[in-house]
């Protein structure tokens, strides 16, 4: 770094002697070639082609859910609550660290196994680490009469899905 | 009989091929010790003199040894559950089973990988206890400290990145928890969370870049570490001994430098 310096302060009125003009070529295309090795790094280790389950789930007839129940589907993560106003899906995921909560009948709330965060049907929360309630989910009924939720769509709380 | 086993050692010790590894030559000269650590390429790393308070059990309790001697056997026995573990979804859980039950002595190295890994987080926040109540952490020694730091974020990064091997639920769960931990830092979190598993959920793209980071990555950055942290303890003047520190701690100065490049 010295080198650079020398110019200015010995005589302000000299030019770039060819070392450290080399210097300066060299530094800048090593630069450059960081930042491409960078951008080239990030780009190779995030997958563009991913082989997980798609976020949109088929969960069957809505005459198979009885009024006032709570299903948990633990394959996909997801709970299908049909209420009186009518049906929705939260996301079963605890918004604390990703672990998968539990439906709990007997205290009608929906409980996290690993840091005892508490929720209620609607997702809201009543205590616990978890700093969101569950997310409401995208539901609709499909052409053939199937009940659908995206995963990856969340929705304001309250919409319920009135067949 | 000795007298014969006596003069074999000396004849191989004399004979070109000895000779030619070790050049340093035989002897019991103060010259000839100090040689036969200057001249190797692992004991060089060490003083050739050291002084023989520093190396009684009650100046380090041998606690930084006693954590190297973990990370030893933890690479043998690592290398060799290599040969039977194959870090893919449908098998992994299943070779860490037979490695319990059907591979010959597999219990005994799993077993053994494990509880030194357990031992070797336990030693080496004991060594770094030890190193701080005792003030080596100060000048000239700070950034043997801060190396030592760097190897404790290896050591728990090698303990995190080996627990999801096993692919059971506590191995899956802990992940999904610790993985999420990351995506709390603002704005690059989610891709720090993206980027570690190699996807948005702990599958079989986690898996590998767990197992990568596990037994390449992690591995041979702790060893270049160590070789440092080896290192420094000789060029930072030897290992602490509280009652023959010198009251005014300086850096190595020029004449010190000197003498050391001769």
């Amino acid at each position: 770094m010295p080198d650079e310096k020398q110019p200015e302060s010995s005589s302000p009125a000299r030019e770039l002697d060819r070392r450290a003009f080399f210097a300066k070529i060299g530094l800048g295309s090593l630069g450059i070639a960081a930042a491409g090795t960078a951008a080239f790094a990030y780009q190779f280790l995030s997958p563009n082609v991913l082989y997980e389950p798609s976020p949109i789930i088929n969960v069957g007839k809505p005459e198979s859910f009885a009024v006032d129940s709570v299903t948990l589907d633990a394959n996909s993560g997801i709970y299908l609550v049909r209420a009186a106003e009518g049906f929705f899906a939260l996301n079963a995921i605890c918004t604390h660290l990703g672990c998968l909560t539990t439906w709990n009948q007997e205290l009608n709330i929906i409980a996290c196994p690993c840091h005892g965060s508490k929720f209620n049907r609607n997702g809201e929360k009543i205590e616990g680490p978890a700093p969101k309630p569950l997310p409401w989910l995208r539901t609709w009924v499909s052409d053939e009469g199937n009940l659908m939720v995206d995963r990856s769509t969340n929705i304001h709380p309250l919409q319920f899905l009135r067949i | 009989m000795p007298g014969k086993t006596d003069k074999l050692i000396e004849q191989v010790e004399h004979s070109r091929v000895w000779r030619s590894i070790f050049r340093s030559g035989t002897g019991t000269s103060t010259l000839h010790r100090a040689l036969a650590i200057q001249q190797n390429v692992f004991l060089h790393l060490f003083s050739n003199k050291v002084r023989k308070r520093m190396l009684s059990v009650s100046s380090t309790w041998y606690l930084g040894t006693l954590t190297f001697g973990t990370f030893l056997i933890l690479i043998v026995t690592g290398v060799l559950l290599m040969l039977y573990y194959h870090p893919s979804v449908p098998q992994a859980y299943a070779d860490m089973k037979d490695l319990q039950f059907v591979v010959s002595s597999g219990l005994f190295l799993r077993n053994l990988h494990r509880w030194s890994a357990q031992a070797m987080v336990f030693l080496v926040f004991a060594h770094m206890f030890k190193v701080f109540y005792r003030g080596a952490y100060r000048a000239p020694r700070e950034f043997n400290w801060v190396i030592g730091v760097m190897l404790l974020l290896i050591t728990l990064l090698l303990s995190y990145t080996g627990y999801l091997l096993p692919w059971d639920q506590l191995a899956y769960w802990a992940i999904t928890v610790g993985s999420n931990i990351s995506s709390a830092v603002p704005l690059v979190g989610s891709k720090i969370h993206f980027l570690l598993l190699g996807g948005n959920q702990v599958n079989a793209n986690a898996l590998l870049r767990f197992y990568v980071l596990h037994c390449v990555i992690l591995p041979l950055t702790a060893l270049l570490f160590v070789a440092v942290h080896f290192w420094r303890i000789r060029k930072d003047g030897g290992l602490y001994v509280q009652q023959s520190e010198p009251k005014k701690l300086a850096a190595p100065d020029d004449a010190v430098l000197a003498k050391e490049a001769k």
